[in-house]
């Protein structure tokens, strides 16, 4: 019966339904439904082809398709869905609850989508959904950040859709799978994809416009649309030897400015970057183990990501803090947002027990077997980077270092539970990694827990640990941001066009400060022009259309003459 | 009132003391459990241990010279 349902649409029509009811049906409807769409889903289970096929415009449309990998996606976008409610269970307003579920479940949609338009009405409802998220930190600085969210990622969209209908022109189908590199078309579809995916050098919207939303919007901004557009990445461009490269540029990216960030969010916010830039690295390599990786890690990403921000939302929820420089010493007075903090950062360096050691190590050791050795290097010098921007960064300097003689309390029992939950999670995924390895699409022969991988883990994570304590006098903190490519249309453009309209600020001025003479003289050589009466409001006569349009027609004539 | 335990100096000496200890072994581990390598260099003993600390030691001097260049007061687009 419930298979019948489509999982995505679960969350979206209770985005509809959340702001209408009373508080108590909130709370339950947000806790419920996407424990619903997992029913939903695996009812039917993974491999079980599409449920719902409809023509469209002379296609076939698969709204729900049901794939292994786009049930992996599917799974833990509903998890994240669940815990993340669970964290904005006391905070989240009800439009930022609606908004939130709007976003997860289209995109649910995204990753259970059966054919390019399915994917593309869901990629702009996401972007419509987190939108409203980062609005709803509800602050100037959300709002502004949310616009400029907005831009880029309708934006994105439209590069998409060019895309899209150039593609389906050429080759006549709307199928989601993997497409071949070879026309424009299919170029403008990488680059509306790479653009949700963070990448460089459109990825500082991610620091931008996350860190701005409320404690709990982020955790929801931190799951869905970079990860989404992994997850189409990995459909429809498998083996694109160009991802390599710019997932390698993602990784390094993220992990120096994270190194120069002060912000605990944006910190993470980098991380992000950083994290996407393995799974699209492995994307690129594309051989089963390497796909088989990016997909693992994209799912153990999502919780401890998710994880690691609801530890620095929790910070920010008591203390009202985000900037390193203001933070410090909270492990005292708040042991469980500390300790599973603490959890996020080793999941995410990879440290062995937790989830990305089991993961990220399938990305690496696919490099390896490819006899990729610069890709490998790089890696391994990436991981070692994480530990040190991630996994000890925002620990160290939010609940360690100099006290800040801050004492707030550990955050409500909701937001608790979600981060042990979370904790736990990333726990159980790295000490029993074959519930997750059988999810993944390709069969598993990777066994992650090897005394050589184990000693060489820990050797490479450990002395970075060293490095960053060694170093420590070159990372202290500054109240400084870092300029990032969205100075180009934030500082640079403006100015630009300022500068090139200085006539028109001439005028503004002009009228602003002029007398009163002087204005009546402009509105009067206005009206003349533009009045009703003036020559520049006068409709051409008819006769001299059909000269201009004869002349045009003689042109075309001329041109085409051969 | 007093310090909490975890960062009293006598602590943290006897922190840094078992991290240098753990190091040593995670090193000496090595022994037992051959590195399995690639490519002949990530089989060099303690590959990992200097390769780690080497290329963390590159990006954090790497961004604190980019740093000089990029960085701005964090009120400057306000």
């Amino acid at each position: 019966m419930i298979s019948a349902v489509p999982p995505g649409l679960i969350l979206i029509a209770g985005a509809g339904l959340i702001p209408f009811v009373g508080p108590t049906t909130r709370k339950a409807l947000a806790l419920i439904l996407p424990v619903l769409a997992l029913l939903a889903m695996w009812a039917t289970g993974p491999d079980g082809g599409a449920i719902w096929s409809a023509p469209f415009l002379g296609y076939d449309v698969l709204p729900v398709f049901y794939s292994s990998i786009g049930i992996l996606f599917a799974t833990v976008f509903a998890i994240m869905a669940f815990g993340g409610a669970l964290f904005a269970l006391r905070s989240a307003k009800p439009t930022e609850m609606a908004a939130a579920f709007l976003y997860a479940g289209s995109a649910i949609g995204v990753a259970l989508a059966g054919d390019f338009i399915t994917v593309f009405v869901f990629w702009e409802i996401m972007a419509i959904g987190s939108t409203l998220v980062v609005w709803s930190g509800g602050t100037d600085a959300a709002r502004r950040a949310g616009l400029r969210y907005a831009l880029i990622h309708f934006f994105g969209g439209v590069v998409l859709m060019i895309g899209l209908i150039g593609h389906v022109d050429q080759t006549g189908s709307v199928a989601f799978g993997a497409v071949a590199l070879d026309t424009w078309a299919q170029w403008l579809m990488l680059g509306g994809f790479l653009i949700n995916a963070g990448a460089w050098p459109m990825s500082s919207w991610i620091p931008d416009a996350y860190p701005e939303a409320s404690p709990a919007g982020t955790v929801f901004l931190s799951a869905f649309t970079t990860k989404t557009a992994v997850f189409v990445l990995w459909v429809a461009f498998p083996g694109t030897e160009a991802l390599i490269y710019v997932g390698l540029f993602m990784v390094f990216y993220g992990i120096i400015y994270a190194l120069l960030e002060n912000d605990m969010r944006r910190i993470l916010a980098y991380s992000i970057v950083n994290q996407v830039g393995f799974m699209v690295t492995g994307i690129g390599i594309g051989t089963e183990m390497a796909l088989n990786g990016a997909a693992a890690h994209a799912f153990a990403h999502i919780i401890y990501k998710g994880l690691l921000l609801m530890s620095a939302g929790s910070v920010l929820y008591m203390t009202g803090r985000r900037k390193c420089t203001d933070l410090g010493g909270l492990f005292q007075s708040m042991p469980i947002t500390a300790t599973c903090g603490i959890i996020g950062a080793l999941a995410i360096s990879a440290f062995p027990l937790t989830s990305g050691f089991v993961s990220k190590s399938m990305i690496s050791q696919s490099a390896a077997d490819q006899h990729l050795m610069w890709v490998w290097l790089l890696l391994t010098a990436a991981s070692a980077g994480v530990f040190l921007h991630a996994g000890i960064k925002f620990p160290w300097f939010v609940f360690f270092q100099k006290d800040s003689g801050l004492r707030p309390p550990d955050p409500p029992w909701t937001m608790r539970a979600a981060m042990i939950l979370f904790a736990a999670l990333c726990l159980a995924i790295g000490i029993f990694p074959r519930p997750l390895y059988a999810l993944l699409p390709f069969p598993v022969e990777f066994v992650p827990y090897t005394g050589s991988h184990v000693v060489a883990q820990l050797q490479l994570l450990l002395f970075s640990g060293l490095a960053f304590f060694l170093l420590l006098p070159l990372m202290k903190r500054t109240l400084t941001i870092s300029l990032d490519v969205d100075w180009l249309y934030r500082r640079a453009a403006p100015a630009a066009i300022a500068w090139f309209s200085r006539d028109l600020r001439d005028l503004i001025d002009g009228v602003l400060g002029g007398t009163r003479e002087q204005i009546g003289s402009i509105v009067d050589s206005l009206a003349r022009y533009h009045g009703p009466a003036g020559l520049l409001a006068r409709t051409l006569p008819t006769g001299r259309a059909v000269f201009w349009v004869l002349v045009i027609l003689a042109a075309f004539l001329v041109f085409n003459f051969s | 009132m007093e310090k909490h335990w975890l960062v009293r100096p006598k602590t943290i000496r006897l922190l840094w003391i078992a991290m240098y200890a753990v190091l040593a072994v995670t090193v000496l581990l090595q022994i037992v459990f051959h590195v399995h390598g690639e490519f002949g260099v990530d089989e060099a003993f303690g590959f990992n241990a200097w390769y780690g600390l080497g290329a963390c030691a590159l990006m954090v001097v790497g961004a604190k010279i980019l740093g000089t260049a990029i960085k701005r007061k964090d009120n400057y687009y306000d």
